[in-house]
């Protein structure tokens, strides 16, 4: 183990997200695995599929193509509990075996983010950085916005639940 | 932990608990604006718009300024807790997915170990 410098706490094995600049978010994970296999699971679609949507999110994946070329596409359908299905697109820019992928995020109408997956293999682990770029800083601030504020109703259900359980808690009977 | 108070609780509820109040949000999540501004998006009095906004303010959602006679509204300090809250579910789903992958890794893995033997 060389610690040459403060190395993010990613090199553990937790999870770390981060807001690292106005136009930039960056997810970091430490793998069990050697870089080539993280990148087959990343690229190859029956595998792909296994993991994207965790169990347990209360989304599913129904459907999910992947032409992980320079230029090919991607699809994938995922249905958030009973809700219409949506879907996700968009194009790679980069496939690089095994260091490296670059795909867009197209399914917003305006301009969306750009993904950068790298996988660093360090002693049979392999460090995983997704780094989404956005074409803006009101662009960014809106997806968070929105994913803050259209979850409004579902937020509000849980504010909800929360008050009907501090007050069965303050008044037991 | 954030530690929320009922007072914080009960303040937030009844501010989100009303449709114009949550396309205020919503709008402020996009610009900052003036009250008069609201009032014409959402068809409404000015005096009906001041109210909602009062509600959002004493929540902590929504902060105002005065500049000249211009009132504008901005997200207030909430905004930054959501923001937060937003990155820690954003990390958790992150979080759920990577130790499926881990799995998956993990039994790429073994099948490679195994086929590895076979061949010798």
């Amino acid at each position: 183990m060389d610690a040459t410098k403060n190395e993010p706490t990613a090199l553990k094995s937790g999870t770390t997200a981060q807001r690292k600049s106005e136009r930039e978010f960056v997810v970091t994970r430490t793998i069990n695995g050697p870089a080539r296999l993280v990148f087959e699971a990343w690229t190859r679609p029956e595998l792909f599929s296994r993991w994207w949507i965790p169990k347990g999110s209360g989304m599913s994946l129904l459907s999910c193509e992947l032409d992980a070329r320079v230029g090919g596409k991607y699809r994938l359908v995922i249905q958030f509990g009973d809700s219409k299905p949506m879907e996700f697109f968009g194009q790679y820019l980069e496939v690089t075996p095994p260091s490296r992928l670059v795909w867009t995020n197209e399914e917003a109408n305006e301009p969306g983010a750009v993904t950068t997956a790298t996988f660093e293999e360090k002693a049979g682990k392999t460090l995983v950085v997704v780094h989404d770029l956005y074409p803006s800083k009101e662009a960014l601030d809106a997806a968070i916005a929105s994913g803050a504020t259209s979850g409004l109703p579902e937020q509000l259900q849980q504010l909800e639940d929360l008050l009907v359980s501090l007050g069965a808690s303050a008044q037991p009977s | 932990m954030v530690q929320f108070s009922k007072v914080h609780l009960d303040s937030s509820f009844g501010a989100l608990s009303d449709a114009t109040r949550r396309g205020v949000l919503e709008q402020l999540g996009r610009a900052d604006a003036s009250i008069t501004e609201l009032a014409e998006k959402f068809h409404m009095t000015l005096t009906g718009m001041k109210k909602h906004v009062g509600v959002l303010e004493e929540a902590g959602l929504v902060t105002t300024e005065k500049v000249g006679r211009v009132r504008t509204c901005k997200l207030g300090p909430r905004r930054l807790e959501e923001e937060t809250a937003w990155i820690e579910r954003y990390r958790q789903l992150w979080d759920a997915r990577f130790d499926e992958l881990d799995r998956v890794v993990e039994e790429l893995k073994r099948k490679e170990e195994i086929h590895g033997r076979n061949k010798e």
